[in-house]
């Protein structure tokens, strides 16, 4: 496990340094293979055969069937590649990031947020800022 | 002998790719934002660059977590549109300068930058985009490319110091390259947005504001930045700001603002472009 590090206090926030990198390098190598349109076509008809194919561990293939976008990230998923997964659903950008927000949001509540000016850096820079650091 | 004419900074969203490929800029949402680039089409008619300099960053398209490389140089003669998982985009191969590529490349490692010198490089929406917008949607791209990669994907980037005096190294190597090319450099990426997490959506204007002053007239604050600060004022995609300070550094110490775009929402970003004369 690494120290503590300065961005640690930034909330919601996860930061795809070296030790996310190593603990989700298998998963993000799963979702990089989805460049090829073979490879998505074969994990649409059976995602947990196709995902058999990659050595990634029992939490990860959980969150990736149950689209726990979150988990994903937890477990060393980078947006750039869980991001794949998305685009395969025909999800868009607003949808995957109201389902992030953890809070219930909907796509049109997160669309109407970014149309308002987007989430406010007001109460949003630290943990500490919000009382949870 | 070459000379950079003009350094131009844009995010490279790819909904702005979508919607220009899908026909959809006459839409409410996009036309604000098609009216706001339409002046930026305008000055590249005008000036027309004979080669573009895009610095940019792929995202899991040519370069995967297998092998990271913080600076590559595409030296290719072709660089087709890559599959990002919809398909590859629909715009035209875009066209290399393999003489000027290597030269820059030779010129930039023993000046002590050790660049990835990339043969093979499909290109993302991380360097269409940036086309797209300044030339919108023309049967060939009306510039040759030289394409430079910067990690951002993988913590810890290269230092905002490290990508500014990049620049400073490119304007050495176009310098002496003994074609009488006009060049523009692109910094793309940025500015405010972070796209993960439950802090996803975030953009802070009043932030980038002040930094694209920085990067205008003070450059030397601008490239002190730390990468905590981008993380945590500009979220964590808003760190590709990183890529203009690479603009930046290949241009004089004084430039002249000649335009600049804002907007708030584009996608889940904060939308911004600035083009510096650098005559």
């Amino acid at each position: 496990m690494r120290g503590p590090r300065d961005y640690d206090d930034i909330p919601g926030t996860y930061v795809f340094d070296g030790e996310r990198s190593r603990n989700g390098y298998e998963l993000n190598m799963f979702c990089m293979s989805l460049n090829q349109a073979q490879n998505r076509e074969e994990f649409k008809q059976d995602e947990s055969k196709y995902l058999a194919k990659f050595p990634i561990t029992d939490e990860q293939r959980e969150a990736v069937l149950n689209r726990d976008w979150l988990a994903m990230l937890r477990l060393g998923g980078n947006i750039y590649y869980t991001f794949k997964i998305a685009i395969c659903d025909g999800m868009t950008m607003q949808a995957a990031g109201a389902a992030m927000s953890g809070t219930g949001m909907s796509e049109d509540d997160f669309r109407q947020m970014m149309l308002d000016g987007g989430r406010s850096i007001e109460g949003n820079r630290s943990k500490k800022e919000q009382g949870i650091g | 002998m070459a000379k950079i004419i003009a350094g131009i900074g844009t995010s490279h969203v790819p909904a702005i790719g979508a919607a220009i490929d899908k026909g959809l800029t006459a839409d409410p949402y996009w036309q604000p934002f098609m009216d706001g680039i339409e002046p930026a089409r305008k000055w590249m008619k005008e000036h027309k660059p004979d080669v573009c300099i895009i610095v940019y960053n792929d995202h899991a398209s040519a370069f995967s977590l297998e092998s990271i490389s913080t600076f590559s140089i595409g030296v290719a003669a072709e660089f087709p549109p890559a599959d990002e998982g919809f398909g590859p985009r629909q715009v035209p191969t875009v066209m290399g300068e393999p003489e000027l590529a290597w030269h820059m490349a030779e010129s930039l490692i023993l000046d002590e930058f050790d660049m990835t010198i990339v043969n093979k490089m499909p290109v993302d929406h991380g360097l269409t985009v940036p086309l797209s917008i300044m030339y919108g949607q023309p049967d060939a791209w009306p510039c040759l490319v030289v394409p430079i990669c910067v990690n951002v994907v993988q913590y810890p980037p290269p230092t905002g110091n490290r990508c500014f005096n990049l620049g400073k190294a490119i304007r050495k190597a176009v310098d002496s390259f003994p074609k009488d090319y006009r060049v523009a450099i692109f910094g793309t990426g940025g500015l405010s947005h972070q796209l993960q997490g439950e802090r996803a959506g975030l953009t802070n204007p009043e932030y980038d504001k002040q930094w694209l002053d920085k990067l205008v007239s003070q450059p030397d604050s601008a490239k002190a930045i730390s990468h905590t600060e981008y993380l945590r004022e500009a979220g964590t995609e808003g760190i590709e700001a990183i890529m203009w300070l690479v603009m930046r550094g290949a241009l004089n110490a004084e430039v002249e603002e000649v335009y600049r775009f804002t907007r708030v929402p584009v996608s889940n970003t904060h939308y911004c472009l600035t083009i510096l004369d650098n005559s």
